[in-house]
């Protein structure tokens, strides 16, 4: 497996940890899926609620990697300034680099994000850009100092899978040497299993779980499926064929007409 | 003098932003902080003066995907 800037992780989920129906849920979630890394996020904090200081001891008792997003960022100004603050509170080099460039979609937008990246890569930071499958693009974020890249399965939340397999597979076969992840838009643990066997080395979701009716099955399923997908594209799939071949041998068949 | 904290307008006394955030209840919190668009590192804080119209941001850690 690709390390992440020197880290080798224990298996390609990363989970995100928004939207679960309860705190304990979630620590259900990423306790039955083995997640290897937790998405997490910045936002205003109440002197008197102090909601994210409960937030913070849960996650440290997950015991996973942190990965910090900019999620919600839509200028190079914030999300580099957002990822500022990200690295002291979460104590990582580590961002998830989203620089949001359309509503609908929720599009990256891809000038700003290489811009972004570039700021960030040379203050110190390691960073994850939620990209598309744009080849000049990851070549571009790649330039700019990323060592990781992570398109877009489908938009954000969608649950729609891998929208654009083609652009996905020629991205793993343009880029042997980079670790790949897909960030967003998958609904179901077979869209996942999908895009470890294109060669992927992580998947990066939330929706999927966290709005799933029993989120904590769904991340298992979802880590198996990832397991499955990533032994599948180690032991080397046959190639498929357009014309049947019987698989049981023909030689030594009893006549019986 | 009048202060924006998080979007909402608040009036204080504090001189420093180590002062603000001590005085608004943040005391040893894990928190980052930014002041008119601006981080501030934690070092900073105490040093960091504060005037009249100033937005201060203050994020602690939240869910995320």
């Amino acid at each position: 497996m690709r390390d992440f800037y020197g880290t080798t992780l224990n298996n390609g989920l990363m989970l995100g940890t928004a939207q679960y129906p309860s705190p304990a849920i979630l620590a259900d979630a990423f306790k039955r899926s083995g997640a290897s890394v937790a998405t997490v996020s910045l936002r205003r904090e109440s002197g008197q609620e102090r909601a994210g200081q409960d937030f913070w001891a849960l996650i440290k008792e997950l015991g996973t990697h942190i990965l910090p997003n900019t999620a919600g960022c839509h200028s190079v100004k914030e999300a580099v300034t957002t990822a500022h603050m990200a690295r002291e509170v979460f104590d990582t080099k580590w961002i998830k680099l989203e620089v949001i460039g359309e509503e609908d979609t929720l599009q990256p937008d891809v000038f700003g994000l290489v811009e972004a990246a570039r700021i960030l890569t040379e203050d110190g930071f390691q960073v994850f850009p939620y990209t598309t499958e744009d080849l000049v693009v990851a070549g571009k974020l790649l330039d700019a100092g990323c060592e990781v890249l992570m398109p877009w399965g489908a938009p954000i939340g969608s649950g729609q899978g891998l929208n654009n397999v083609f652009g996905l597979r020629a991205m793993r076969a343009h880029f042997p040497d980079v670790p790949l992840v897909i960030d967003a838009g998958l609904g179901l643990p077979s869209q996942a299993a999908q895009a470890m066997e294109l060669g992927y080395d992580a998947v990066l979701l939330n929706t999927a779980v966290a709005k799933a009716g029993d989120p904590a099955e769904m991340a298992e399923g979802f880590a198996m499926a990832v397991r499955a997908g990533q032994l599948a594209a180690t032991a080397d799939p046959m190639e498929p064929r357009d014309m049947a071949e019987p698989s049981t041998p023909v030689i030594g068949k009893a006549f019986l007409e | 003098m009048k202060l924006q904290l998080n979007g909402a307008p608040i009036e204080a006394d504090s001189a420093t932003l180590s002062d603000l955030l001590v005085a608004q209840g943040y005391g040893e919190a894990r928190v980052a902080t930014a002041v008119n668009g601006a981080f501030v590192p934690a070092t900073m804080r105490a040093t960091h003066t504060l005037n009249d119209g100033d937005q201060v941001e203050v994020l602690a850690p939240m869910q995320g995907g």
